[in-house]
């Protein structure tokens, strides 16, 4: 087995080890606990009151516009990594291109911070 | 070929020794954040469990959690709110599998390593906002929702900060970044101060943890997106944020502080050396985590975001910059 494929099984395993300590101690817990229902027990919790209308109301999600952020800057950060790793080999020529590419994405977040989308009203 | 060379063999035991070592780091962690915080206030803290000290509070707290009901409130999306625990505590336990303890000593030494760590705790992400978004609570909604905007928004100085790091190691592979330090001499943290303390401030958020503590602020949201959860399910989501507290530590450890390298020490030393050496510079972390803690105040939702995004990125695309032209041009 090729050192490159065993280094996606090794995660694999603890992937699921991850998932297999949950379901493990589930397990024992459930011989364990007890187990008695019942309607008011199983309301969602709003302070001792009864709660008001359905859990998922609407909300105000401000963070669509962060999402969108996001995504344009973790992608920046996926180009950036194989430079830096490169940085010498490449040269004064990466060097200049990433930098231009930098600059051109923080140029988008100035214009986003220009137009007030970071500020709450 | 002997039975310790074989791959599976070899996987399985790490995998066991790393399945005692999660749920431990938590309980070490938890009780020194129990004792430190107790010490800050002028309070004695935990006391009398395991005779002296205290030293089996937490222990026995875990046994408590055995006992509780599962309680599984009826207007949650029971599939996903089962599934969300699990999914934090898979990205929690995948974590170990990089840190480096010793020179030899480790699960695997991936070559995208510091990548590998900054994608895999941002699968808890996921699993925060399913919890908050199953539950059927408004808390929990609003919690979930506030995590994942929080995570998203450090996650990036998070991935950025490490960036100018890698550009003097040459190297993802987080021995690499060792070595590489081990080699020049002076850990990171001395020409990245800047990358470091971003890193830091970053880690503080990733881990909702005060002054960043604002999707579980009990204060206006009771738990966030925790609330609903009770038993071992909430069990869970306590022992994944000390893991991960110890994770991101030892990852911060290793990546500006030297890792299990401290200088002085031959290469045969830090075999057996290498991991009282991680651990002291994990916990020396830790206690500022802690200490953090009860000195800072807790930030407002559009201070946090604005922070993030009006200096923390700037700043740490400034690094990179500079880095890079440090190292091309020198």
């Amino acid at each position: 087995m090729s050192a490159y494929f065993q280094d996606y099984l090794t995660v694999g395993v603890f992937a699921a080890l991850g998932v297999m300590l949950v379901m493990m101690m589930l397990g024992v817990a459930a011989i364990l606990r007890p187990h008695h229902p019942n309607p008011t027990k199983l309301m969602p919790y709003e302070c001792g009151v009864d709660p008001v209308g359905s859990g998922w109301d609407q909300t105000h999600v401000r963070y669509y516009i962060f999402g969108l952020l996001f995504v344009i800057f973790d992608v920046e950060a996926i180009f950036v990594f194989p430079w830096a790793i490169m940085a010498e080999e490449l040269g004064t020529f990466g060097l200049v291109a990433i930098i231009a590419f930098i600059l051109t994405l923080l140029e988008g977040l100035a214009y986003a911070v220009k137009k007030g989308v970071l500020r709450w009203e | 070929m002997t039975l310790l060379e074989n791959f599976w063999v070899l996987v399985a035991l790490k995998a066991l020794v790393i399945a005692a070592v999660v749920p431990l780091t938590a309980l070490v962690l938890g009780y020194a954040e129990l004792k430190i915080s107790a010490h800050m206030q002028s309070r004695i803290g935990p006391y009398f469990a395991g005779g002296r000290w205290g030293w089996a509070q937490l222990i026995a707290d875990g046994l408590k959690f055995f006992q509780k009901e599962d309680i599984i409130p009826d207007r949650a999306d029971k599939a996903v709110f089962k599934m969300a625990p699990a999914l934090v505590l898979m990205s929690t336990v995948a974590l170990f599998v990089v840190i480096p303890f010793s020179p030899s000593l480790r699960v695997r030494d991936l070559d995208l390593g510091i990548f590998y760590v900054l994608a895999i705790s941002s699968v808890s992400t996921i699993g925060v906002l399913m919890a908050g978004w199953s539950s059927g609570n408004k808390y929990s909604l609003m919690g979930g929702l506030r995590a994942a905007g929080q995570l998203i928004a450090y996650e990036l100085p998070l991935v950025l900060a490490v960036v100018g790091a890698v550009i003097q190691a040459g190297t993802m592979s987080l021995n690499g970044i060792v070595e590489a330090q081990a080699a020049w001499g002076i850990p990171f943290v001395i020409p990245q101060f800047l990358g470091f303390v971003i890193f830091l401030i970053a880690v503080l958020a990733e881990l909702t943890r005060i002054p960043f503590d604002m999707p579980i602020a009990e204060s206006e949201l009771v738990m966030g997106y925790v609330t609903e959860y009770s038993g071992f399910r909430f069990l869970f989501f306590f022992l994944a944020e000390y893991a991960n507290m110890f994770a991101m530590s030892a990852i911060a450890a290793t990546v500006f502080l030297g890792g299990y390298w401290a200088p002085g020490l031959s290469d045969a030393q830090l075999q057996y050396l290498g991991p009282i050496i991680l651990v002291a510079k994990v916990f020396l972390l830790v206690f500022l985590f802690i200490w953090f803690r009860w000195t800072f105040p807790r930030l407002r939702e559009d201070q946090l975001q604005s922070f993030a995004w009006k200096w923390l990125v700037p700043l740490s695309v400034l690094n990179i910059i500079a880095t890079g032209i440090f190292k091309v041009v020198f």
